[in-house]
């Protein structure tokens, strides 16, 4: 009889416990974990194209196609962002009226250090882009901030970029729930289908980089963020992140959110955190 | 051949009452009801470019007195509209089946 | 002021190539401002590159260029050390010029 209790008993506790493990391990795989994440998105990608260099996927559609490369590198040596990168330094340079300068706002002086943004502010509890932070600093100097989309935010982070050519991307994500909560908003917003066309960001940049759509090749996720900002062909002019964002959402039918909204910084996020180790290309040129 | 002429009957009315023409009241149902659905898309954050565009479309029809026009395509936006709620609520687990693990 | 001209011109024996990017709104005529009016054509007209008193490149441009035109293209008889000499003028009468040593 006490036997007989004593083996229903281990077998309770041995039920217990292997129940205890299970669902330990269920409650594990629901918890957001930025490096798995990243490990898995570039190792989708190197396995999807072994003969891809891993540093050559920041050159987007190039890295898909020989033909479209050569006739880049070749425009490389006169490049058509050169016009905005100038500019951009000028800007850089020329002080607020209050007589500071861009220098003031960040750290090293603003110089090499376009591949730590985006960042999470843990003060504000946000994630800070690059072009966020030079409007803040220019309303901090008293100076109306520039539109997200249009030329002098292009040719400013365009100059920034440029001072961080082949830095590999360093974005950090702390320990903080709210950190790990923008970045799985991100990782949501990239993989989510919107619009009347119902395309997600990877339908395309996932599921068909190096295939076509309509006349333009897709590029592939990975990367991505690292040439921004881009003169386009297409645009005939430089274009920030946020003009990107925007004109992709209107392309599926879908309305775009303001830029710099939430869902786009925490985009910028994930994008540019899973890239983490491949060098900054901006700025860069694409069709 | 007496269950039929009842059947007949309904189905002449039905046709009937389809063949007449929309007016305003009948638009200004369609509208409200086609706002309603992109208020709720846009608080959704999935609004599509073309129910804002369709719903103008509607207006411009309506502010034209061609109520037929005006009404078909606050209908349409309407359609438009709940595909998009429909998107927003589907998507919030769809997204998942895409996502490289 | 800085010269609307970049230009790079390389000489491989008797062969040099040449490479500029010019910067010009090359205005249509045919693009509404966000005011919903013509922005009226405002474009490169002729395009001349010279090397030792002689002219090696001349282009007639129209509408049909884009903005900040790239040209490259390679001529014969000049060598490492020659002049270049580029030239722009457009249909509201403005003009540019610049010279580059053959390197």
């Amino acid at each position: 009889m006490k036997a007989r209790f004593s083996l229903q008993l281990g077998s309770v506790s041995a039920a217990l416990v292997a129940f205890a493990l299970t669902s330990a391990h269920v409650v594990a795989a629901d918890k957001v974990d930025p490096v798995a994440d990243a490990k898995a998105f570039q190792n989708f990608f190197f396995q999807k194209f072994p003969d891809v260099k891993h540093e050559d996927f920041v050159n987007g559609p190039y890295s898909m196609n020989e033909d479209m490369k050569r006739q880049w590198q070749e425009k490389e040596e006169f490049p058509p962002y050169e016009f905005a990168l100038d500019a951009g330094k000028e800007m850089f340079a020329t002080p607020f009226k209050n007589g500071k300068t861009y220098a003031d706002c960040f750290p090293n002086g603003g110089i090499g250090i376009r591949q730590n943004y985006p960042y999470f502010d843990e003060r504000e509890g946000k994630v800070v882009t690059l072009e966020l932070a030079l409007n803040r600093c220019r309303e901090a100097n008293g100076e109306a901030p520039y539109s997200y989309v249009k030329d002098e935010m292009a040719s400013l982070t365009a100059y920034m970029a440029f001072t961080s050519r082949g830095k590999p991307m360093d974005i950090k994500i702390p320990d903080d729930p709210r950190a790990l909560a923008a970045f799985e908003n991100g990782k949501r917003y990239f993989y989510t289908r919107r619009g009347q066309m119902n395309f997600s960001c990877a339908g395309c940049h996932v599921q068909s980089p190096g295939e076509r759509i309509r006349a333009e090749t897709l590029a592939p996720a990975l990367g991505i963020l690292n040439a921004m900002p881009i003169y386009r062909s297409e645009w005939s002019g430089m274009g920030t992140t946020s003009r990107r964002f925007v004109t992709c959402n209107s392309q599926t039918r879908a309305v775009p959110l303001e830029p710099q909204s939430d869902e786009y910084r925490d985009v910028e996020y994930f994008l540019s955190y899973v890239a983490n180790g491949l060098p900054i290309s901006g700025p860069g040129a694409r069709p | 051949m007496k269950r039929t002429l009842p059947l007949a009957m309904l189905l002449a009315l039905g046709l009937a009452s389809a063949a007449r023409a929309a007016n305003e009241a009948d638009y200004k149902a369609a509208f409200a009801a086609a706002e309603a659905a992109a208020k709720e898309a846009a608080s959704l954050r999935h609004q599509w470019t073309t129910t804002v565009s369709t719903l103008a479309t509607a207006k411009k029809a309506a502010d034209g007195g061609d109520f037929d026009r005006a009404t078909a395509a606050a209908k349409e936006a309407e359609a438009l509209a709940k595909a998009s709620i429909f998107q927003a609520t589907s998507e919030k687990e769809a997204w998942k089946a895409m996502e490289i693990r | 002021m800085a010269s609307s001209i970049r230009v790079r011109a390389n000489a491989t024996g008797d062969i040099t190539e040449v490479q500029a990017l010019i910067q010009h709104p090359m205005d249509t005529g045919l693009v509404k401002d966000s005011k919903g009016e013509l922005i009226p054509a405002h474009f490169i007209q002729e395009l001349k590159f010279e090397c030792n008193g002689k002219d090696v490149f001349v282009a007639n441009w129209g509408t049909a260029v884009s903005k900040d035109p790239y040209v490259k293209f390679s001529f014969k008889g000049a060598k490492k050390g020659d002049e270049l000499k580029i030239s722009w003028t457009d249909n509201k009468g403005a003009s540019d010029t610049t010279t580059a040593k053959i390197a």
